[in-house]
């Protein structure tokens, strides 16, 4: 059964109760009849109602913990319905009385009480708990949202590389000081730049290639020799929009993938072009790399995080660009790898 | 004392923390030569069967093959008439391996290396140099370490293995084909340059992934790890022969040739 919660059951049912006693108390108090007879009519078709609907509910219930639609409707008609009738036996049978109906005035009336009870309180239950169930998804959401956000900041972050240069970082400062100053301005540049990456929707290509040089720089210095890179922009392109920090994923898996393995290291060029479209022109950023290439890279359990780089820039242009963006990932001939996002040119807006 | 100085091989491949940790030893311990400092996995193997060191530290993350890799290589090739040297493995970050080298009792130093903790480091090297254990029990424990190493999650496993079924179909291609072939005709795969050879009793497959990978999705019940590169369906091993050398050969039921055993799963093979 779907969301069959006891607990919640068990709270309908005291509400219930509780409700029908204040009405049978109001029905005394009104002169109706004795308190015995109205709290057995009262509890009668209140709890028989109670039970069709709170046990059809759980039956029916999809997500909410309520039926949709016309079936909601149904049910709680079917459940006042039953209630009146097999609350009026009940009733009937603690009184002794005979007849199924009493007279025809204190009928209707009870009709009336039963129906506006029984609405009522359905309606009590149902906002209730689809408040909860709105609550639930909400928190459920925030929690996937947080979870797609610290695992982008890992991603971003990775903890292996942060310790690497920090302990670059420390050598430098004892035997090569200038250096040392320039290097923790690129960390600096390049921690300022992830950090923020999340907020700021475009930034200029100017400053993507700015952010992937510091990326580089720090790699470069880690690297030595075995890693040389070019990054390749024509002026025309440096004030187009771009999303931030887009190829940096890109980058840091040619490093990764291609350059890391292999012993004699490689080179990484990045450049921006452009080409005709169908519909305007297109921007094309392609990341080189003359590393170990594509087939040397696992297809499964590789180091955590390495797919999720990939799959966050597809992510990205897919939301961005929709279909008019594409990403390819390409095995160069010669060994090494390129991969190249084309999407549409746009200005940058002031 | 008349002790020869002891000397110790670095494989690192950052330049500047390479001679960063020769400087950092220099100062924590004089007497230490460090005699040589490799870049990759490759050379750290090569240099260190060559000039047999006492003491080695060896970074995880290298290009060529890991650390531990480059470890367990070493152990298999090393002369039985010296002693296995004495094994630190450096790390920059990874919470596996911490774990690892815990759970095994391996030292380990944490980049950045920090003087108080490799004088620690270095005062426990200078321990087990001087209290030098035979040969063959160092070798024996190296070995039982490195194997837990090599099995732990996140070292040469995968660090979140698939709980994908397990693999009953390779499906290996040939020009415009791919062949199904069923994981139960498998009698061994071979790990050969980039590609895994798979064989049955008749026939021979390549395929791209890793055995590593291969490893993880099949049952090591029935596929045993007989060598860095080499898991063999251990029903179809008809017998165990050992050479001169001491080393260990496999004859399996269904094909011709004989498979190798390395000494790291030699333990494997034990008259009941």
């Amino acid at each position: 059964m779907p969301h069959f919660d006891p607990r919640s059951l068990l709270r309908h049912g005291l509400i219930t109760t509780a409700f029908c006693c204040a009405i049978a108390l109001a029905l005394t108090v009104s002169g109706q009849g004795t308190w015995d007879v109205q709290l057995a009519y009262s509890l009668g078709i209140g709890v028989v109602s109670w039970l069709v609907i709170d046990l059809g509910r759980v039956l029916l219930a999809r997500d909410a913990g309520w039926p949709h639609g016309w079936r909601g409707g149904a049910l709680i008609a079917a459940g006042i319905s039953t209630g009146y009738v097999l609350g009026s036996l009940i009733g009937n049978a603690y009184s002794g009385s005979a007849q199924l109906l009493p007279h025809q005035q204190g009928a209707m009336s009870a009709l009336v009480i039963t129906i506006a009870a029984g609405a009522g309180i359905s309606f009590f239950f149902y906002s209730q708990s689809h408040a909860r169930h709105l609550q639930a998804h909400m928190a459920q959401a925030q929690r996937d949202a947080a979870e797609a956000r610290l695992k982008l900041l890992e991603a971003q972050l990775e903890p292996h590389m942060l310790f690497n240069t920090l302990a670059n970082l420390r050598v430098l400062v004892a035997t090569d000081p200038p250096r040392a100053q320039a290097m923790l301005d690129h960390l600096i540049a390049y921690l300022r730049a992830t950090l923020s990456a999340s907020r700021a929707t475009t930034h200029p290509l100017a400053d993507e290639f700015e952010r992937l040089r510091d990326y580089l720089e720090l790699m470069a210095v880690r690297m030595g020799p075995r890693l040389s890179y070019q990054l390749d922009l024509p002026e025309s392109l440096r004030s187009v929009a771009v999303p931030p920090l887009l190829l940096q994923p890109l980058v840091e898996n040619a490093i990764r993938h291609g350059l890391e393995p292999q012993v004699q290291g490689g080179r990484i060029s990045v450049r921006a072009r452009t080409r005709p479209g169908p519909a305007g022109p297109l921007l094309v950023l392609e990341v080189h790399d003359t590393g170990a290439g594509l087939a040397a890279t696992p297809p499964a359990g590789e180091p955590p995080g390495s797919h999720f780089g990939l799959a966050q820039v597809r992510e990205r242009l897919a939301t961005l660009y929709g279909t008019t963006a594409t990403l390819e990932l390409i095995a160069a001939s010669a060994g090494g790898t390129s991969a190249t996002v084309t999407f549409p040119l746009k200005p940058v807006t002031p | 004392m008349t002790a020869p100085a002891p000397r110790a091989l670095i494989a690192e491949d950052e330049p500047l923390l390479a001679a960063a940790l020769q400087h950092a030893l220099a100062q924590a311990w004089p007497a230490l030569q460090v005699v040589a400092t490799v870049g990759d996995g490759l050379s750290a193997v090569r240099q260190a069967l060559a000039l047999r060191p006492e003491v080695l530290f060896f970074d995880i993350r290298m290009p060529g093959q890991s650390g531990l890799e480059a470890a367990a290589e070493l152990a298999d090739a090393w002369p039985a008439d010296t002693p296995f040297p004495a094994l630190v493995f450096v790390t920059a970050y990874d919470q596996y391996a911490v774990q690892a080298f815990e759970a095994q009792a391996v030292d380990y130093l944490l980049k950045p290396v920090q003087a108080a903790r490799l004088q620690k480091t270095v005062q426990k090297l200078q321990q087990t140099l001087t209290h030098q254990a035979p040969a063959a029990t160092v070798l024996e424990a190296t070995m039982a370490q490195l194997r837990h190493l090599l099995a732990a999650p996140g070292m040469a496993a995968p660090a979140n293995p698939q709980t994908n079924a397990p693999l009953t179909l390779i499906q290996a291609s040939s020009g415009s084909q791919i062949h199904m072939v069923p994981v139960s005709e498998v009698l061994y795969f071979e790990a050969a340059d980039k590609y895994v050879r798979v064989l049955t009793a008749t026939h021979e497959h390549l395929i791209r992934t890793p055995l590593k990978d291969l490893a993880a999705q099949l049952d090591p019940q029935v596929f045993w790890q007989v060598h860095r590169g080499t898991l063999v369906r251990a029903s179809a091993i008809r017998n165990v022969t050992r050479d001169e050398a001491g080393k260990l050969h496999l004859a399996l039921q269904g094909r011709p040739e004989k498979l190798a055993v390395s000494r790291l799963y030699a333990h494997l093979f034990k008259a009941m």
